[in-house]
């Protein structure tokens, strides 16, 4: 019996820092050494879910259906997950998954907009898929209205609802508030969950006091692998639930040796707490922003801090990557 | 010469049109359709002097004399039913909603292939904004993928629209195929929540080949441009098309933004505004045709 249920998006979120460039092998070895240390779920698709492979969000080294197929050849106990985003993939996409013999299907909207997938979660039901549901940049709204919106997933059939904090902008008890909020509306229709981004140093706090608070199902990234300053990074959180009797059904050692040994040397670099993630967390930036950011302050020799904050103050939402050229090119005409 | 014309559908976009074909000089609209009587719509439409009705696809084809053209701006299960009723009636029909009945134009490309269709769509908001740019790089130099992403302001995005996201995307993605002439195409659509709403935007990355004359793709999109903002006047290019080599390919890459006229609808919503632009344009377009 757990306490709460992880999912590794290392495979996921990670890419977005991979600047989707993900191998077989490299999915292989990391879904293997994730699922002997008992990851329950691990996530596996384009970092913008599926159909992301654009010009728009970065092309994809290997095509994601191919990196789902070897993770579900791979794992022997872990369920395999995939992302998509209403307005970027295609009901066919997440056919094409389930047939793949991917298992969980998470359904991502801004977190105004659930509206918008009520059609995915019919679809992904009926393909005998398990439903989770995204709320994105979860900071930019109170948690009643949150609430709200995870009652419209859940309607339409999305098991868990989760409360993403794509910027890492949320801190504390406004992450506490958020899941509490969605726990009252939802009972029993559907559990809740939490995605977190350490943009502001706080994952694995944050993501106990989702916990405290009633979450089922958390997310992180080993190694921290994931956009922006990356994602709650799974053994330590399975460390600290460890010290606190959770019991999440991963064995700390043996993910602290996959972490160092297996998922460091697939990826680029470490995901820092550096200038710009700092910049993203305090001012409420999506995280998948960064690598672009980057791109585009090399590209225009602009400073790419300048483009996040004012991505933030144009209320960019995830998904609106092409719009940081624009403001790459006027900050270059000042 | 004046044609005379229905408008099936009461609703923003159906409003919105009300007032473009007030303005056209060879359209004459002269019924409105709805369901709800005391519809904004309905009550404009008859402050207006056109005859409105609540009766349906039958109402309008008891008036006597009927209308030439009929605008379709309810949703795609009503013009699939009503569609085969317009046809044998003689009424041509322009099809605002996802249905595609008929073939899919875009003024200015494609629209002299379809003068003499009895019944035309108009494909997607996206599409109406993006397909013509594609059109203009592909009929410069060869586009191997065509890619847009269109950004569009929540509050203007209709229960139908947010039901059926899926549709948008697919049908806007084989428009630029069909009609923008690229071999592959792609689309991408984000709402937008932000107060006060964000005005249309959308992008537009053509791959052609490293070799392209830049400055021909460059100046056959300008000319594009200026020919979309002849009948959607809030069409504007935001930048200079960029330049930029993805692995062995060359990416053009096209910023717009469209103000809408602010006729029934908010200026924000530059994505209504361009299909009911469109749907009079081809309107305007089939008066003329030897039909009538």
């Amino acid at each position: 019996m757990l306490d709460l249920r992880i999912t590794d998006s290392s495979l996921r979120d990670g890419s977005h820092a991979k600047r989707h460039r993900f191998t077989v092998d490299e999915v292989t070895a990391i879904v293997r050494a994730l699922d002997d240390a008992g990851v329950p779920v691990i996530e596996v698709t384009h970092g913008d879910g599926l159909g992301g492979s654009t010009f728009t969000y970065g092309l994809s080294r290997t095509p994601e259906q191919e990196l789902i197929t070897a993770a579900v050849r791979t794992a022997t106990r872990a369920k395999i997950a995939f992302l998509m985003l209403p307005g970027v993939g295609v009901l066919d996409d997440i056919r094409a998954a389930a047939g793949n013999g991917a298992g969980v299907c998470r359904i991502a909207t801004h977190c105004t907009e659930a509206d918008i997938a009520v059609q995915h979660f019919g679809i992904a039901r009926d393909l005998g898929l398990e439903t989770v549901g995204f709320l994105m940049m979860a900071h930019s709204r109170p948690p009643e209205a949150l609430a709200k919106q995870a009652r419209i997933m859940a309607d339409a059939g999305c098991q868990c609802v989760y409360v993403v904090d794509s910027a890492g902008a949320l801190v504390m008890d406004q992450v506490g508030d958020r899941v509490a909020a969605l726990v009252a509306e939802l009972g029993d229709d559907a559990q809740v969950g939490f995605h977190g981004h350490e943009n502001l140093g706080l994952g694995v706090a944050n993501s106990i006091l989702a916990y405290r608070a009633g979450a089922k199902q958390i997310d992180g990234s080993t190694r921290r692998f994931g956009a922006g300053a990356g994602n709650t990074p799974v053994e330590a959180f399975v460390g600290v639930c460890d010290k606190l009797g959770i019991r999440t059904g991963v064995d700390f050692f043996k993910i602290v040796d996959a972490a160092e040994d297996v998922v460091r040397p697939a990826m680029p670099g470490e995901c820092k707490l550096d200038r710009m993630a700092l910049i993203m967390g305090y001012a409420g930036v999506y995280s998948s922003f960064l690598t672009h950011a980057y791109a585009l302050a090399e590209r225009y020799g602009v400073s790419g801090a300048e483009i996040l904050v004012r991505a933030g103050e144009r209320r960019l939402v995830g998904g609106q990557e092409d719009q940081l050229i624009t403001i790459a090119r006027e900050l270059a005409a000042r | 010469m004046t044609v005379t014309a229905a408008i099936v559908g009461s609703g923003n976009i159906g409003t919105d049109l009300l007032y473009k074909l007030l303005r056209s000089p060879v359209i004459e609209p002269r019924w409105m359709a709805g369901i709800d009587p005391e519809s904004p719509g309905l009550r404009l439409a008859a402050s207006h002097g056109l005859v409105t009705g609540t009766g349906g696809v039958d109402w309008l084809l008891s008036q006597e004399p009927r209308p030439d053209l009929v605008f379709e701006a309810t949703s795609a299960a009503v013009h699939r039913a009503g569609a085969p009723r317009y046809a044998e009636a003689g009424i041509r029909a322009i099809d605002l909603t996802p249905a595609a009945v008929g073939p899919a134009v875009v003024p200015e490309v494609n629209l002299g292939e379809h003068r003499d269709a009895v019944n035309v769509n108009l494909i997607t908001c996206g599409g109406q904004a993006t397909i013509p740019i594609v059109h203009a790089v592909s009929r410069v130099t060869p586009v191997s993928y065509a890619e847009i992403v269109a950004s569009v302001a929540s509050r203007s995005a209709g229960p139908g629209t947010r039901a059926n996201i899926d549709e948008f995307t697919r049908t806007t993605s084989r428009g630029l195929e069909t009609i923008g002439g690229a071999a592959r195409g792609k689309a991408i659509i984000v709402l937008n929540p932000a107060e006060p709403p964000l005005v249309m935007r959308d992008t537009v990355f053509c791959a052609v080949s490293p070799d392209a004359d830049q400055a021909a793709v460059t100046k056959s999109i300008v000319d594009r441009v200026s020919e979309i903002s002849a009948y959607v006047p809030g069409y504007r290019l935001l930048d200079e098309p960029q330049y930029d080599p993805v692995g062995d390919r060359l990416r053009v890459g096209i910023f717009v933004e469209i103000e809408g006229a602010g006729d029934y609808l908010p200026k924000y919503a530059g994505n209504l505004d361009i299909m009911t632009a469109a749907a009079t344009r081809v309107g305007e377009e089939l008066a003329g045709s030897p039909d009538h």
